[in-house]
């Protein structure tokens, strides 16, 4: 009896399972990103380092108007010398099919440890940026973004 | 040949952190969108961009998709002679254009 | 009763306007009176009912027909820039930034390209379109004589390819349309709008008055609804403006791109759920000149860049 019940338990669960597959392939939805998605991919770029928060302020507007295009600044405190200055700053996020969002390589000749640039944001989430300072050292902000998305949509033109 | 924007200060004082924008026109195709035909329209992103100034490197961002369209890029560089900075934009297909500004340094 | 109307419809939802301070009021809008919608009964049945439901229809009818909410009165217009984001607005404001230049770079080229069996660019006869077409998209649409009818900037460059440079003319949201049209609505940008409202003019305008102030689609909603009686309020997380078009053609975000006011106003269409006119129907260049009439004396800002 027992032996029966557990092959139908077997039966049942991978019956569910593959009907979870059929639905997952009939969606035409791409897989968001997920924080344990963000996180690998931190993890891949910066190593097993620690990071701190502070000395990086990543700013985007906390409502955002429409997700196409949403204004990222992300500034450093450093000096920028020789001896002490921001190597890299990445930027990743949680909700959008792919965690990574930008990556950019700085030096002393930078002057100022800042950028500027335009995202896309799928959804409603929390953004972070990661700066590697030149003393191996890694630091972090993150900022949490509404993301509402423009009234009327129109018909597909092409 | 991608429209592209590039303001530049046209001249700087020697150790002026001077502020550089650029934009250039791209459709940075995700690769995630459905088109008409119900299929994934196929990703098409710049997914590189230099920055040098007299040929020494001085900005390098990778991009991605969660880029937006027509990417705007503005950043940093320490003014320090007067020269030529080459703004490279590539492709995921390779393929690059390059834009260059000159600047006076006093 | 009015909000609870509102509410059941699930249409618009009140929140305080940012651009009006906090805590918008009810005293700021007392003056104006909002037609009941028809369609709608809060009350329960019987013969009272029956009642009301005949004098809200007559009170509707009458709203309707003539006696509706008033134009925005001229001294409250503001441009469309003060209901979208402060990025939005620093985007547009730096040349720069501003995805639209690309466009307005690329027009200037085809500006000096040479096209048609005449083998001329449209350099060769207008010159510095610095100079002669300052002003032109500030009084577009315009009345076409050898047509008969209004036409609006998009059409005009295609009459003057089509009639003077024996070129063909360009599809509508083309890319090469859009950068001509682009580079000389930037040509008038800081002038006010002056779109001629003569005698001939006026059935157009009226027309597209008409067309502004009438019920359509599934939603049954008008633009003068949205607008007129109720900009400053919020449609799914955006600020309804007063579409005050005078940023034409925009960088839209939602598009990724630039297009004109007549992709806009289909694009409204399909959002109330209605047909949208073909691209170049007489309908839309009416509301066109409506619009822009209703914008006169207003500050171009071409080309915008909107959500």
């Amino acid at each position: 009896m027992d032996r029966n019940r557990s092959r139908r338990q077997i039966l049942k669960t991978a019956g569910a399972l593959a009907g979870c597959g059929v639905l997952l392939r009939l969606s035409i939805r791409p897989a968001a990103a997920t924080p344990e998605m963000m996180k690998d991919a931190v993890r891949s770029v910066i190593g097993k380092a620690p990071v701190k928060k502070g000395k990086v302020k990543l700013d985007l507007p906390p409502l955002v108007e429409n997700g196409n295009s949403v204004s990222c600044t992300v500034s450093v405190e450093s000096p920028m010398t020789a001896d002490d200055y921001v190597k890299a700053i990445h930027v990743f996020n949680e909700k959008n099919p792919q965690p990574n969002v930008i990556s950019v390589k700085l030096g002393p000749r930078a002057g100022r440890a800042s950028f500027s640039t335009r995202i896309r944001l799928a959804d409603s989430q929390t953004v972070t940026a990661i700066a590697e300072l030149s003393d191996g050292s890694f630091w972090s902000d993150d900022i949490d973004v509404i993301v509402t998305l423009a009234a009327c949509i129109e018909e597909s033109m092409h | 040949m991608a429209r592209a924007l590039i303001h530049v200060p046209a001249s700087a004082k020697k150790g002026d952190v001077i502020e550089i924008k650029t934009l250039i026109s791209h459709v940075m195709e995700t690769g995630y969108r459905i088109g008409v035909t119900g299929q994934p329209i196929p990703r098409d992103i710049i997914d590189d961009f230099v920055c040098t100034y007299n040929g020494e490197e001085v900005f390098h961002a990778t991009l991605y998709p969660a880029i937006a369209a027509n990417p705007y890029i503005s950043f940093f560089t320490v003014a320090t002679e007067s020269g030529t900075l080459a703004f490279s934009w590539t492709d995921q297909h390779g393929a690059t254009q390059v834009q260059t500004a000159a600047i006076t340094v006093e | 009763m009015r909000s609870a109307v509102l509410r059941v419809a699930g249409l618009l939802m009140r929140s305080p306007s940012p651009q009006r301070g906090e805590g918008w009021g009810e005293g700021d809008r007392a003056s104006r009176q909002e037609p009941p919608h028809p369609a709608l009964s809060p009350l329960g049945r019987g013969s009272s009912e029956r009642l009301v439901i005949a004098m809200v229809f007559i009170s509707a009818f009458f709203c309707s027909v003539g006696t509706r909410a008033a134009d925005i009165p001229l001294d409250q217009r503001r441009s469309d820039s003060d209901f979208v984001s402060a990025d939005t607005r620093a985007m547009q404001s730096d040349d720069t930034a501003n995805p639209a230049m690309l466009a307005v770079l690329d027009g200037e080229t085809l500006w000096n390209t040479k096209a048609g069996a005449t083998n001329k660019s449209c350099a060769d006869c207008h010159g510095d379109a610095a100079k002669s077409m300052k002003g032109i998209a500030a009084r577009y649409p315009a009345f076409a004589a050898e047509l008969g009818r209004p036409i609006d900037l998009e059409q005009q460059i295609n009459l003057s390819r089509v009639t003077d440079q024996k070129a063909e003319a360009l599809p509508f949201e083309s890319k090469e349309l859009l950068a001509l049209t682009a580079y000389i609505a930037r040509q008038s940008r800081g002038m006010p709008v002056a779109v001629k409202d003569d005698a001939q003019a006026k059935p157009f305008i009226d027309a597209g008055r008409a067309l502004f102030e009438q019920r359509q689609g599934q939603l049954d909603l008008s633009c003068a609804q949205c607008h007129d009686d109720n900009w400053g309020k919020k449609l799914a997380g955006n600020l309804v403006p007063q579409a005050m078009a005078t940023g034409y053609p925009i960088y839209r975000l939602e598009w990724q791109e630039v297009g004109s006011l007549q992709r806009r106003l289909r694009n409204c269409m399909s959002g109330m759920r209605a047909e949208p006119y073909d691209f170049g129907a007489p309908e839309l260049v009416n509301l066109e000149y409506f619009l822009m009439w209703r914008a006169r004396g207003m500050t171009m800002e071409s080309p915008a860049v909107r959500p």
